[in-house]
């Protein structure tokens, strides 16, 4: 019999999720992989082959578009899960928590006095340059003072194994339905292991979420809706799995209208009144009146309304300026001006290139570091020093000194493996971990998250719009 | 419920009602050709024109062959009510209400889109793959309204489900009987005929109506076999009843309160013609002319439908709305 085997398996000098340095297994690993060496490798194929199946009859696919033709993909699934220790996992949940409930301060901050800037934390045209950052929300005062509802900051591992992070994403952060379906998939291809293991759940996400959404209402009953840009969308199955999953319904700008001041709903019945939108559309198409008055898209007179206090938005406007990546290289100061404690889980070390040092440095060793675009997301506007060419790092720093705002630079990191199927058996492959983060009545992490595995050989980009694929996030007691 | 959203419900189901109706003119086609004399032609332009398609089908095609039309009416992306076609559509429907519609029934029309969408890509047909293919169309349909029947709770998107689904199958009723008058008989001699009464005999069948038929009227008549298909009270695909039932769940979605709504009023008025009309009075008007005039009514249902639900309205005529709204 030909068991699926770990035998020839090479860690290749990186950090191993699995095995240790010496080869042996980590101990969160260890259950897992005695299973595993006892499947068949046909049985093992045949859950890999069942896992793909799954996600494509439920339909579980995002867009991707070429020409005028929409095109569905399923974001491949690795049924090797990633597992995390309930010991290393909570002091990622109190780094998280850490790190939310500074930067829902550092927003409310800079909406109103925007003490941080008078003291001279961070430069005033950075946040005023940046595209997230909204003249048009100073003064506001959003439900129980929480802007950041949502949020879902990437983190990775390097050599050494540590955690740090990479980018936060405050603005519509998605994902979520992939952690949540992912798991539903590994309870058939590993039910006995699950149950033996000690994962903490992540499937009571939906009520969780809409709790916190309705704590937003003073309603008793408070209506909560989903909003989503259409079926167009590439998140869009995202979108209609979380307001089936909430019982809530999921509607389209055209369903909105703003009524003596009030948001409602067209129904076929006449018009309701909406108390709470989790949006998952852009700040600036939310409102054409507010934001783009050129703009088809949008619910006219909405913004004034949210300003009102007549509606709820989850994530709040505005909240992209803790999303620039320049603002990002400030967030352990931020933490540590706001809370005055340490970052529990560090940034990646960032090189602002608008600091004349930083600068001379980044110029000199563009082949070395991986350089981003202060606003981009999705693996786009990036340079990756010593996998480009002469001729593209001579582009980088001919932007760079054109505009150094809009440019970091970081070293580059070789992100964490994990064991992979590949058609050549297992290899390890790069990951990277999107936890999520709800702030209601208080900050919470949902144990788990979505593993992005870059699933080609040897790649370090994990987005799905880029070859990624996704595992199973494990998180022990 | 969002009026986008009872839009999609409503079409998805008279998509899926479209598909299996195509799938039963189809499959009952091959059981006549079977049936008939090796000397007949095949006719295959009466399918076309029963259905309305033929237009569109001289556009693509010179001459209605048999693979040219299975072919046209089964997966041409260019004809919209070929099969493919209607599954494609009741699925992008379900696409975008499916936080509103059970997981069972997403996924099924998902698996179901897929296969036929496998399914299209098939060369060399031979006649009794079509068979199972049809067979299998007609199958997901009906499994699809068993999944709604055992899963979807009795609320507003279930009745538009109905309301969708009898629209539909009322007008696809007609077209059966339809399919009878274009049929045409070598001559004027054979009315009446055996082969006449087998072709009466295919229009039951397509309708899944003959056993129904024969344990009501046991004989074959023309006169009745017009009754059953369209005043028949009880039959689930005769006219009548799938507007006695569209007209129930419109009367459940708006309530006992039900003036000024023009989809009632309109779907209410055809259906009680019908209830005080007779097979023979049918006959006596041309049985061609009575399902023209009633596919023309049956088309301003569906309008009315549109207005009083679908229609985006301006903030103006809705005020006066919002204030009886249950």
């Amino acid at each position: 019999m030909n068991q699926a085997s770990f035998a020839g398996y090479d860690p290749g000098g990186f950090y191993d999720e699995m095995f240790r340095a010496d080869g042996t297994v980590r101990p969160e690993y260890a259950y897992l992989l005695a299973q595993l060496e006892q499947i068949p490798r046909e049985d093992f194929l045949a859950k890999q082959f069942a896992a793909e199946r799954a996600l494509m009859s439920m339909g579980i696919t995002f867009n991707v578009y070429s020409e005028n033709q929409g095109v569905e993909r399923i974001m491949p699934i690795d049924i090797i899960p990633r597992i995390i220790n309930g010991e290393e996992w909570k002091r990622l949940e109190e780094g998280l928590i850490q790190r939310v409930t500074a930067l829902n301060l550092f927003v409310d901050d800079l909406y109103h006095d925007q003490q941080i800037l008078k003291d001279g934390v961070i430069p005033r045209h950075v946040v005023e340059s940046s595209r997230g950052f909204l003249p048009r929300c100073m003064g506001l005062n959003p439900p129980q003072g929480i802007w950041c509802h949502i949020t879902g900051s990437d983190l990775i591992r390097g050599d050494d194994g540590g955690f740090m992070v990479l980018e936060d994403n405050l603005r519509c952060p998605s994902g979520v339905s992939y952690m949540l379906e992912n798991r539903e998939i590994l309870k058939k291809s590993f039910p006995e292991v699950l149950e033996k293991a000690g994962v903490q759940h992540v499937s009571d996400y939906p009520t969780r979420l809409l709790d916190m959404l309705q704590y937003l209402s003073g309603k008793a009953a408070p209506t909560v809706v989903v909003l989503t840009p259409g079926t167009y969308n590439a998140a869009y199955f995202e979108h209609s799995y979380l307001a089936q999953q909430m019982g809530v319904h999921l509607v389209e700008s055209s369903d909105l209208i703003v009524v003596d001041g009030q948001v409602k709903m067209r129904t076929t019945s006449g018009f309701e009144t909406v108390d709470v939108i989790y949006r998952r559309i852009d700040d600036t198409f939310l409102d054409p009146q507010a934001f783009n008055p050129d703009s088809l898209i949008g619910i006219p007179g909405i913004f004034e309304a949210y300003r009102n206090g007549k509606v709820a938005l989850a994530n709040a406007p505005g909240t992209g300026v803790a999303d620039d990546k320049v603002v990002y290289a400030y967030v352990p100061r931020i933490i540590e001006y706001y809370l005055k404690q340490e970052a529990i889980i560090p940034n990646v070390h960032t090189y602002i290139c608008e600091e004349e040092d930083s600068r001379k440095y980044v110029l000199e060793h563009v082949e070395e570091l991986v350089v981003k675009e202060a606003n981009e997301a999705g693996g786009y506007g990036m340079l990756i020093g010593p996998k480009a060419t002469k001729a593209e790092c001579e582009e980088f720093r001919k932007r760079i000194q054109a505009n150094p705002r809009n440019y970091i630079a970081q070293p580059t990191i070789s992100l964490s493996r994990v064991p992979t199927h590949t058609e050549a058996g297992f290899e390890g492959r790069h990951v990277d971990l999107r936890p999520y983060i709800l702030y209601g009545e208080k900050v919470e992490v949902i144990p788990g998250g979505l593993t992005r595995v870059a699933m080609r050989k040897g790649s370090l980009v994990v987005n799905s719009s880029q070859g990624g694929g996704s595992k199973d996030t494990w998180v022990l007691y | 419920m969002l009026s986008r959203v009872a839009n999609s419900i409503y079409w998805m189901n008279r998509y899926i009602e479209r598909a299996e109706n195509y799938a039963r003119f189809m499959g009952v086609k091959f059981n006549l050709i079977l049936d008939m004399p090796p000397s007949e032609q095949e006719q295959w332009e009466p399918l076309l024109v029963a259905n309305a398609d033929n237009h569109l089908f001289y556009q693509y095609f010179d001459s209605p062959g048999r693979d040219a039309v299975l072919h046209f009416m089964s997966f041409d992306e260019r004809n919209p009510n070929s099969i493919f076609s209607c599954f494609r559509a009741a699925r992008e429907n379900a696409r975008s209400v499916r936080e509103i519609i059970t997981k069972e029934m997403w996924e099924h029309l998902n698996q179901v889109f897929l296969r036929v969408q496998e399914e299209s890509g098939k060369k060399g047909w031979k006649m009794d793959e079509w068979q199972d293919f049809f067979n299998e169309v007609k199958m997901a349909s009906q499994l699809f309204y068993g999944i709604i029947d055992s899963t979807l709770t009795r609320n507003e998107s279930w009745h538009f489900c109905r309301l969708g689904r009898f629209i539909e199958r009322a007008d696809k009723t007609s077209r059966f009987l339809d399919i009878k008058y274009f049929i045409l008989l070598p001559s004027i001699d054979a009315i009446g005929t055996n082969m006449d009464l087998l072709q009466w005999s295919v229009v039951l069948k397509s309708a899944s109506a003959y056993n129904m038929y024969r344990q009501a009227f046991r004989v074959l008549r023309p006169e009745d076999i017009i009754y059953f298909l369209v005043l028949d009270r009880h039959f689930p695909r005769s006219i009548y009843y799938c507007l006695f039932q569209a007209e129930q769940s419109l009367m459940a979605i708006s309530g006992k309160e039900t003036k000024g709504n023009k989809a009632i009023k309109v779907t209410g008025k055809l259906r009680s013609e019908l209830e005080f009309t007779d097979a023979a009075e049918i006959i006596a008007s041309g049985l061609h002319e009575f399902m023209d005039a009633f596919q023309k009514r049956n088309n301003e249902i569906g309008a009315a439908i549109y207005e009083t639900y679908f229609a985006l309205k301006p903030v103006e005529s809705f005020n006066g709305g919002a204030q009886h709204q249950g």
